[in-house]
């Protein structure tokens, strides 16, 4: 029996998906704002910038806040960082800003600078003001390909400067993965559109939706109709489990779902399990448990083969998985998926160190009952985008070579965000500064 | 983008935001820091003649108010402690490096013809674009016969402002003490001595506090108190009421003002220019945060401009000064009325009590089954906003006009008044 019953859409009450896929974190009102804006001590050489990939004057802002000076306070943040909203919505602050803020040290209670960004950021969207004009035009042009942070940051700073830019989008709209990707309580309410409709405000930049690198158009065709290149195309690709099973019906990439619901206009119209096994530490993992849960999926089970401290997913993200109801296995590894077309069950290894420090199995094992399984193992740079017709840039890592600038092997060609072996995580924030830092090297290059 | 340009009595720079004279500005290391940031202007650390003083150690007290560090600042430090010439030679340097900028020199010098005359001279040689005469200093120097104590007596500042209008070509600004009664007389002193423009406010007399355990006055050294300069956010609205009195006195009229006291931001700088200020300045913020808060003042002010079409300063200076009138001038017709917003309401029961025990018993405490409500009784409430300060919601409550019918009256014209019911008799 091929199909299984358990998967069904409409689990929930007709209201609730408003609901659970509303901000997880509610913005401030501008009363709750004053208050926490008054708890920043404008500290010197603040370690809360310092931990800011993009290098935001978060002091700065937050004085603008105090004071009222909000408009000032947005363009603090966006001259940094263009997607300032976006950030304030998604970054891990824990790690970042918020984890670096002297309150944290003081009493474990940092300054909410991610939501005070999203208050000042807000500001200046809900009045629809273009604070950006453009430098008189170089007659350069630049093709960016990828629609994602960094591809958009890098348009950006480069139309500013008077560059004319083409970006070069496969999938139908612009954003990457803030409109495909992200967990939809973190960028509610269109945000990622909004955002990228602002960032084409500035004019100067020309969005091609629908055009893929590798098969519409290839680097060598790019390289001699452009004064250069900026490859941003994300990660492509997933890893596989290589267990048997793999190829059954309910066993899914995590990121495909994800993307499949960030799209659907009506979340109660997707199918979802009753019981659904997730496989992965990062996360990936944490935002479809989450989501599923959220689309009234009864039991999500995180199986992850470390333990707490190995898993990528930040403590935060985990608490939210915890308090979302999903339950987090530490030590296991899945050995086989059971089915007969459709999963029906995990079977899993126990795994602990050996005595050198590997991972290994110790050949005791266990079920999950499972009706869909969710792949978020990690995701990888698909080298069919980079046919390039014998122009290849060089990889490594399995990732395009840079330096910190974003040059590539190729000259005249730049690349960034989770494509590029970076130096940082792959985040949003280090995506949206490696599109902003390869714009000022691409200034370079074409005034040189 | 407004322009934020700024010219009081001939000098002129590129925003309003000066560094009043004090520790900011007391040497060429900290003004150029200060320059960098973004300061339109500073006012040098008062100068003195030679051999210069010598400060205790232990010289701020503070109020730190509900955990709001530094909502009020005090100091018994004296005038600038070194020599003369260093001063000079640094002022004439940074004056040349940066020749947009202001620089005013604060002074202080015993009362004599010949003492003014001597440093003035020397002050010209480095091209500062002014002077101040630093008659403001309420603690340690006016026990030498300096500061306030020439500040409190009108003659003593006709006298001196004089002089140093015979002895030099720089504008010539002078710094009025806030310990006098009537602010007016050292005003109108000044002005007709021949002041370029005043500037106020320097520090209050204070104790900031007294040390239970030591029996002394903060901030104590070594076992004693003296008392200090008030200053800081806490004085700001001291400063604001003087800067109003002079704006609007018609024997003052005409004659610029430098705002200081208390001003930490655009709003409070703002505030200062429409009450009539040409330039403010600034000495406590910069000292509890640095010289980069500047940067906001600047952005926040020429935000503000934008949103409300002033294109310069001049757009908006005095507006409220115009507004800024005696009780006498009030209409005693207009009335208002508390209103309570029932949804924002958290129930807290502030807005009855401050009524109830020390207003008007113009709100009701009403328990039903058990449900708090509290609800103003129009006909009791005199519309004197107490409760509107209580309550910690913003926005829960407001303050409403009553369409009464009755045209704009003064006192003078109340049908109420003890003079009109004499005059009707
Ligand atoms: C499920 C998930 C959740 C995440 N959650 C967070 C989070 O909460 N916070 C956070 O900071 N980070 C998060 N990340 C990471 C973050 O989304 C990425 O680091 C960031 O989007 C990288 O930006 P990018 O511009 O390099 O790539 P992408 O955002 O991946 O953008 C690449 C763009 O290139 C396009 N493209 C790809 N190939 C081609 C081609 N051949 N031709 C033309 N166009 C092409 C793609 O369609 C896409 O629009 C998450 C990632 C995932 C997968
Ligand atoms: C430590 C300290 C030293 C000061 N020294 C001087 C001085 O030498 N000359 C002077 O005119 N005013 C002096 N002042 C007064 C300031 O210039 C200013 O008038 C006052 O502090 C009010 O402004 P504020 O509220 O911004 O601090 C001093 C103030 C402080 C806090
Ligand atoms: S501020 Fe500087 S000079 Fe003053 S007490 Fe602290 S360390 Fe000493």
């Amino acid at each position: 029996m091929a199909d299984a019953p358990a998967i069904a859409s409409g689990l929930l009450p007709p209201e609730a998906y408003a609901a659970n896929f509303d901000d997880l974190n509610p913005p401030l009102d501008r009363r709750a704002a004053l208050v926490e804006a008054s708890r920043c001590y404008f500290c010197h050489d603040a370690p809360c910038i310092a931990a800011c990939p993009t290098g935001i004057d978060i002091p700065a802002f937050i004085r603008g806040i105090q004071t009222d000076n909000v408009k000032g306070a947005a363009l603090e943040i966006l001259e940094a960082n263009i997607m300032g909203g976006a950030c304030a919505r998604v970054c891990p602050t824990e790690i970042l800003c918020e984890g670096a803020c002297v309150r944290t040290a003081q009493e474990g209670k940092p300054v909410k600078i991610g939501l005070l960004q999203r208050y000042a950021t807000d500001w200046l969207f809900d009045r629809e003001l273009q604070p950006f004009t453009r430098e008189p035009s170089t007659g350069k042009r630049v093709a960016v390909v990828g629609a994602g942070p960094a591809g958009l940051a890098c348009a950006h700073a480069l139309a500013r400067r008077g560059h004319d830019v083409v970006v070069l989008e496969k999938r139908a709209k612009g954003g990457g993965l803030n409109e495909y990707g992200i967990a939809a309580y973190k960028v509610a309410h269109d945000f990622a559109q909004k955002e990228v409709a602002f960032i084409l405000g500035i004019g100067g930049i020309e969005l091609r939706t629908g055009v893929e690198l590798g098969r519409d158009v290839h680097l060598a065709d790019l390289r001699r109709e452009f004064d250069a290149v900026f490859l941003a195309i994300g990660l492509g690709a997933v890893n596989a489990l290589k267990v048997p099973g793999e190829d059954l019906a309910g066993v899914l990439n995590a990121v495909d779902y994800i993307e499949a619901l960030r799209q659907a206009e009506d979340k109660a119209a997707l199918p979802v399990g009753r019981d659904i096994v997730v496989v992965g530490g990062g996360n990936t993992a944490i935002d479809i448990a989450v989501q599923t849960r959220r689309l009234g999926a009864e039991n999500v089970t995180i199986v992850y083969r470390r333990g707490p401290a190995e898993m990528s997913a930040t403590a935060h993200e985990q608490e939210v998985a915890q308090l979302n109801g999903v339950r987090i296995r530490h030590w296991a590894r899945p050995v086989r998926l059971l089915g007969d077309g459709h999963v029906r069950a995990v079977e899993f290894e126990y795994t602990r160190l050996d005595e050198r420090g590997r991972l290994a199995g110790t050949g005791e094992t266990f079920h999950l009952a499972a009706d869909m399984v969710f792949k978020a193992i990690g995701q990888l740079l698909s080298p069919d985008d980079l046919d390039g017709a014998g122009d290849g840039v060089e990889l490594g890592r399995g990732k395009i070579t840079i330096d910190a600038d974003g040059t590539t092997s190729l000259p005249g060609v730049f690349a960034g965000g989770d494509a590029a072996a970076h130096a940082g995580q792959d985040l949003t924030v280090v995506a949206i500064e490696d599109g902003k830092r390869a714009a000022a090297a691409i200034h370079r290059y074409l005034t040189r | 983008m407004a322009d934020l340009r700024c010219q009081i009595a001939g000098v002129r720079s590129p925003n309003p935001f000066w560094l009043a004279s004090a520790p900011p500005t007391d040497k060429e290391y900290n003004v150029v820091r200060a320059l960098r940031a973004g300061w339109g202007g500073v006012v040098w650390k008062t100068l003195g003649e030679d051999p210069p003083v010598v400060n205790t150690t232990s010289r701020y007290g503070a109020i730190h108010f509900r955990g709001h560090r530094m909502a009020g600042f005090n100091n018994i430090e004296l005038i600038t402690d070194r020599p003369l010439e260093v001063n000079l030679q640094e002022i004439k340097r940074v004056k040349k490096d940066w020749p947009d900028r202001a620089m005013i020199v604060s002074l202080m010098v015993p009362c004599t013809e010949e003492s003014w005359k001597a440093i003035l001279e020397r002050v010209e040689w480095t091209e500062a674009d002014g002077v101040e005469l630093n008659f403001g200093c309420p603690h340690g120097m006016s026990e030498r016969g300096m500061g306030s104590a020439v500040g409190q007596v009108p003659e003593y500042i006709e006298m001196v402002v004089r002089w140093c209008k015979q002895h030099t070509r720089m504008p010539v600004f002078v710094k009025l003490t806030p310990n006098v009664t009537n602010i007016l007389a050292p005003a109108r002193a000044a002005r007709k001595g021949g002041a370029d423009a005043v500037s106020l406010i320097n520090t209050i007399n204070s104790i900031t506090g007294v040390d239970l355990d030591r029996m002394a006055p903060l901030p104590t050294v070594n076992g004693k108190g003296a008392h200090g300069g008030y200053c800081g956010p806490a004085v700001k609205p001291i400063a604001l009421c003087m800067v109003g009195e002079i704006a609007k006195d018609p024997e003052c009229r005409g004659l610029p003002i430098s705002g200081i006291g208390g001003i930490e931001t655009w709003r409070d700088a703002a505030e200062f220019i429409s009450l009539g200020a040409g330039s403010v300045q600034v000495c406590t913020a910069a000292m509890h945060y640095g010289f980069k808060i500047v940067k906001d003042m600047i952005s926040g002010l020429d935000n503000w401009m934008d949103e409300k079409g002033y294109r310069s300063l001049d757009d908006f200076r005095g507006a409220a000064a115009r507004n800024y009138t005696d009780w006498g001038q009030l209409d005693i017709n207009y009335e208002i009325v508390a209103k309570i917003d029932q949804d924002l309401c958290i129930k807290c029961g502030l807005c009855h009590i401050a009524c109830e025990d020390t207003s008007h018993q113009a709100i009701a405490a009403i328990r039903d089954n058990g449900a708090k409500r509290y609800e103003v009784i129009d006909a009791e409430c005199v519309g004197c906003n107490l409760c509107l300060h209580v309550c910690p919601v913003e926005g829960c409550i407001t303050m409403v006009p009553v369409e009464n019918g009755k045209p704009y009256m003064t006192w003078a014209e109340d049908p109420r008044n003890p003079q009109n019911l004499k005059a009707a008799e």
